[in-house]
């Protein structure tokens, strides 16, 4: 199960921006895990769920898109939009298709709660 | 970067509890004092909290991309061709390898071949490699389910590819392999073929048996080869299609057993090509050595495209370029 991985990298990516943008924890995490990323989104989520407690990520919403990928078909000629590898051409029902995305995997944004800085007495 | 998100949720400090507060209210244990403004923002807006948005588009993958670029700059800059060999378990990858060895010792003799063997446990495919003269160096994951580009960085920094590369140039005693920064900080003297090419040098990623998770993981390598054995179902690209989209070779393997079992080779390369039109096939079998001349032919550059894929890749590449420039066009670059 490389989700276990994938979300470890996900903490991490979560850990560098808490440290750099000085926050406590996260409210919501959002995910952007592409149709052809080759990603589980619900073992993604459990292992993420699985890794949260006692860090800055504990009790966050994760919420995860899963966007179309877009592919161009060799037998049409055109544009289309697919959500796995198994998917014909939905113009001409050709399977000479290239994918030209679709395999990203982001963390796209955090709500974040802010660090209270250290009480400055002047 | 940073964005009040207009959430409004209360941000004030409790005065029960004797916490600090929580939200955009820091509290003095000393005197009790309230210093708003204190967060990050340095500012604070009645009725809004310091919840904030931040953006950040990160890859998840990025710390190995940043790796697996490192290693394939690592690479190009010693002529070393890196193949990624992913397969299920039980496809016949290390007697394959140990075919290919044999087979590169003849066709290319003084070509330096190593190997990285990866295995959730034990030496044996290393042990079975070195057994044939290359070195080679075994990763165990533990529990791990793939090879990841660190892993790479550090097995190819202990081969003596590394260091026969290095000779040429520069004493070059410590090992490096963490610690390249960006870019590739060492010369060298001698020419190096460029990404095309007969290679200076081979090296071999023999993945974890998985058709699955080392589809997600770039080492580094020139390219993933995926291997199919005959005596497997012959639809397995459509069951691991992210498998077979990743690769740019299917080697068909144990074709020796093929009047043996009802594997259907044409409906076989279909299934592939449905997934991935641009993939190349070769058929070997590394017991009785049939096909390994048009593999090592392969490996060796020598062969423009090893299959009927050339023009599909190069239609696939043109239309490629004609969306991109479309893009560019709209966005008003070109």
């Amino acid at each position: 199960m490389h989700e276990a991985s994938l979300a470890a990298g996900v903490l991490r990516v979560v850990e560098d921006a808490a440290q750099r943008e000085r926050f406590a924890r996260v409210r919501v995490l959002r995910l952007e895990v592409g149709a052809l990323a080759g990603v589980e989104p619900r073992a993604l989520r459990f292992a993420l769920e699985a890794m949260a407690p006692g860090t800055c990520l504990a009790g966050a919403r994760i919420d995860i898109d899963e966007p179309a990928a877009d592919a161009w078909c060799l037998g049409c000629d055109s544009r289309v939009q697919v959500r796995s590898r198994l998917e014909p051409c939905p113009n001409c029902g050709g399977w000479r298709l290239q994918p030209s995305g679709g395999t990203e995997m982001r963390v796209v944004e955090l709500i974040v709660d802010d660090e209270p800085d250290q009480p400055r007495v002047e | 970067m940073c964005v009040i998100c207009g959430c409004n949720k209360p941000g004030g400090a409790k005065a029960d509890s004797g916490e600090p507060a929580p939200g955009h209210v820091a509290v003095d244990a000393r005197t009790g004092d309230l210093h708003y403004g204190a967060g990050p923002a340095r500012v604070s807006i009645p009725g809004i909290s310091q919840q904030r948005a931040i953006r950040l588009e990160a890859d998840v993958l990025g710390e190995n991309q940043r790796i697996a670029a490192l290693n394939r700059a690592h690479f190009d800059g010693h002529g070393v061709a890196a193949y990624n060999l992913v397969s299920s378990p039980g496809s016949g990858k290390t007697t394959l390898l140990c075919a290919t060895i044999e087979a590169l010792r003849q066709r290319a003799p003084g070509l330096p071949v190593a190997v990285i063997e990866g295995d959730q446990q034990t030496s044996n495919d290393a042990e079975r490699i070195r057994a044939t003269g290359a070195p080679a160096i075994q990763v165990n994951t533990g529990k791990g389910c793939h090879l990841d580009a660190q892993m790479v960085a550090d097995a190819y920094g202990r081969l003596p590819l590394h260091d026969h590369a290095h000779d040429h140039a520069h004493d070059h005693g410590h090992d490096h392999a963490h610690d390249h920064g960006q870019g590739h900080p060492h010369g060298h003297a001698h020419p190096h073929p460029g990404a095309t090419g007969r290679p200076a040098a081979l090296l071999f990623i023999e993945n974890v048996g998985n058709l699955v998770c080392p589809a997600v993981w770039d080492l580094g390598e020139r390219a993933k080869v995926v291997i199919l054995s005959v005596t497997e179902g012959e639809d397995k690209p459509l069951k691991y299609p992210d498998m077979f989209a990743a690769a740019r070779l299917m080697l068909l393997n144990k074709t020796d057993l093929l009047p043996h079992v009802d594997f259907d080779v044409e409906r076989c390369i279909a299934y592939a090509r449905r997934i991935n039109p641009g993939i190349e096939v070769l058929q070997v079998s590394a017991r009785s050595g049939q096909g390994l001349a048009a593999w090592v032919d392969w490996l060796l550059g020598a062969r423009g495209d090893a299959s009927g894929a050339a023009e599909d890749r190069e239609a696939a590449l043109r239309a490629r370029i004609a969306e991109l420039e479309a893009r560019l066009a709209r966005a008003g670059l070109a």
